[in-house]
């Protein structure tokens, strides 16, 4: 036996064309001189973003402007999108530095797996989104342009203060 | 010798040389060119400028309505949004001109421009406001006033079809050629029920000049009033007649890419979007002009009839300029409120309910202006009471509420599942059990089917 289609019952008895219609067109003359406008001129006027929002990376320097990073390799282990390339190095004094840092932002899935696993609070995701390039090599983030960045980084998930109050 | 000619036309351009409130006279002023063709050329030009940017504008406002009901801002960059048409403009004049290899060219070249004059060519006959009386005579606002006015004009719009309809067969893509076929079948479907519901003017009037029209309905009553239910039918196919939704079946984009103007791009495709809103204003001054009175302005007598003045001219003007706003704005309201139409419910809703009614329609008319004359009521005013036009609005009111109230309720146009009766079903399903493909043959062994002549 072939598959019983179920088809519901119509209410019929409501159905009209001529009153449905002056009911809509009621309807959108109401929006139209009142309308409920929640349009943001967005190059003069930004909504602001939240303290939890994840985008384009930050690395974090020392004093001396030195990236914070020790190049332990748990940021590329942890990357779901394998979108980080570390090359460790180490100076005379036995302290471990990146020599190649860079994150792809276009693999980037802005998961903040990088910021939440970093032993050194070196790696952030930022508060930032207008990363638009010209290229697809534009969006490979090397550790000069990641310690570069300005913007405000991203407030992890605290679990004693899950709302972020 | 140049010096001599100027001298020689001045006096009789700038002397009163005719009775203002009479018709120019045909004096040459330039040899054969005589008053009423410069006349006609001045309002060819301003009747044309005005139009072109008024649709211009229209697209602004499409849009900007749209935005306001969909509690958006709408176009508010290019010159606080005033700009926005130029640059619509501008972008269309900059754009590549395509021009598909299978295309037939001479057939797509022509297309657009088909579909553009008819729409244009219809304003020549529209009377857009009260004469006005100048010193070489009295200058009637239209562009020709035809004595056939009426049928030129359904003569035209029906000629509109052929641009959608040769834009999808030159264009040589499946959806523009799907989108051509639908218009025609739209268009014609339509036309039929749109001519058929201004029959009922024509009794009234007994003229098809739409200047007697117009003068009818300032001294009758406004027809949509008196035949309300011809206006309701004549507006719905002018919808159907500009491809505007609810019927924009054409071009419908979830369907069809674009329609018959798939393969269009740049200016070509501009023309189109122009034919449109062109259709638009033509419809809507339609509207205004065969059920609303035309430029006439309601309760005012003194403003509608002779003497005639220029401050006439300017009033009667901007009655008739709102009067089609109104309908350019009530066409937007209803394309921004209602969905797209089915295909199979368009043609239910043409041919199985405007035309029978629209025919129902023009036999009550007929019955009931017969059975008014038979009975002694005269068509012009009573002490400035028309009688006539009452006892028309009378019997309106109850088909009116027959139709929107008793018989718009409960029915539904060509539905997507009907329930079918129970004995219907059953003969349906012993149908299908007959059938091979519910018993399906099943394959054996070494591939040949186990069935034979015993099962």
């Amino acid at each position: 036996m072939s598959i019983r289609v179920k088809v519901l019952a119509r209410p019929i008895d409501d159905v009209s064309y001529v009153r449905a219609t002056m009911k809509g067109m009621a309807l959108t003359f109401k929006h139209m001189i009142n309308p409920h406008k929640v349009t943001v001129q967005y190059p003069e006027h930004r909504d602001p973003l939240s303290a939890r929002w994840r985008g384009t990376h930050r690395m974090l320097t020392n004093e001396d402007g030195t990236a914070k990073c020790v190049a332990c390799g748990l940021c590329p282990a942890v990357c779901p999108a394998n979108c980080i390339k570390l090359v460790p190095g180490e100076d005379e004094h036995g302290n471990r530095y990146p020599l190649v840092f860079e994150i792809d932002e276009f693999r980037c899935i802005f998961c903040g797996y990088c910021q939440e696993v970093c032993p050194e609070e070196a790696i952030h995701v930022g508060r930032h989104y207008e990363n638009a390039e010209y290229s697809r090599d534009g969006f490979v983030y090397d550790l000069e342009r990641l310690t570069a960045q300005t913007h405000p980084v991203c407030e992890m998930w605290d679990p004693a203060d899950p709302k972020g109050e | 010798m140049a010096g001599g000619v100027l001298p020689a036309l001045l006096p009789p351009m700038l002397q009163r040389i005719a009775d203002p409130q009479a018709p120019p006279a045909n004096i040459g002023f330039f040899g054969p060119i005589s008053v009423p063709l410069i006349y006609t050329i001045v309002k060819l030009l301003i009747v044309f400028t005005v139009y072109m940017v008024g649709v211009a504008l229209l697209t602004l406002a499409e849009r900007k309505i749209s935005a306001w009901i969909q509690d958006r801002l709408g176009p508010n960059r290019v010159i606080k949004g005033w700009g926005q048409p130029l640059a619509d403009g501008v972008k269309n004049f900059m754009k590549e001109e395509t021009l598909p290899a299978a295309a037939n060219k001479p057939l797509f070249l022509l297309a657009p421009a088909l579909a553009f004059i008819p729409a244009l060519s219809l304003w020549a006959v529209i009377p857009f406001a009260a004469p006005l009386p100048l010193r070489w005579g009295r200058m009637d606002m239209v562009v020709a006033d035809l004595p056939i006015g009426f049928l030129y004009i359904l003569a035209l719009a029906s000629l509109g079809v052929f641009g959608v309809v040769l834009a999808g067969w030159a264009s040589n893509n499946k959806y523009a050629l799907l989108g051509g076929l639908r218009s025609s079948a739209q268009m014609v479907s339509y036309e039929i029920a749109m001519g058929m519901s201004t029959i009922p003017i024509l009794l009234l009037a007994g003229d098809v000049s739409l200047g007697t029209i117009v003068r009818q309905q300032e001294q009758n009553g406004w027809y949509v009033l008196t035949l309300t239910v011809a206006c309701f039918i004549f507006l719905v196919s002018a919808f159907a007649e500009t491809n505007r939704l609810p019927f924009d079946l054409p071009e419908a984009e979830s369907e069809l890419i674009a329609g018959y103007h798939t393969e269009y791009s740049a200016m070509k495709f501009s023309l189109f979007f122009i034919a449109e809103y062109a259709n638009m204003v033509t419809a809507s001054a339609l509207m205004a002009t065969l059920f609303f009175g035309g430029w006439t302005v309601p309760f005012w007598h003194a403003v509608n009839n002779a003497p005639w003045a220029w401050w006439k001219t300017v009033i009667t003007l901007g009655a008739f300029l709102f009067k089609v706003l109104f309908f350019l704005f009530f066409y937007m309201w209803i394309r921004w409120t209602l969905p797209r139409f089915r295909y199979d419910q368009l043609m239910s809703l043409g041919w199985k309910i405007l035309l029978p009614l629209s025919l129902g329609y023009v036999v009550v008319i007929a019955g009931a202006t017969l059975g008014l004359d038979a009975l002694g009521v005269p068509r012009t005013p009573v002490h400035g009471w028309p009688v006539y036009g009452l006892c028309l609005m009378a019997i309106n009111i109850v088909l009116i509420v027959l139709l929107f109230v008793v018989a718009d309720r409960g029915r539904l146009i060509s539905p997507a599942s009907a329930r079918i009766r129970a004995v219907e079903l059953e003969r349906l399903r012993a149908v299908r059990d007959r059938s091979a493909l519910a018993h399906p043959r099943v394959p054996g062994p070494a591939g040949r089917t186990t069935s034979g002549a015993g099962d």
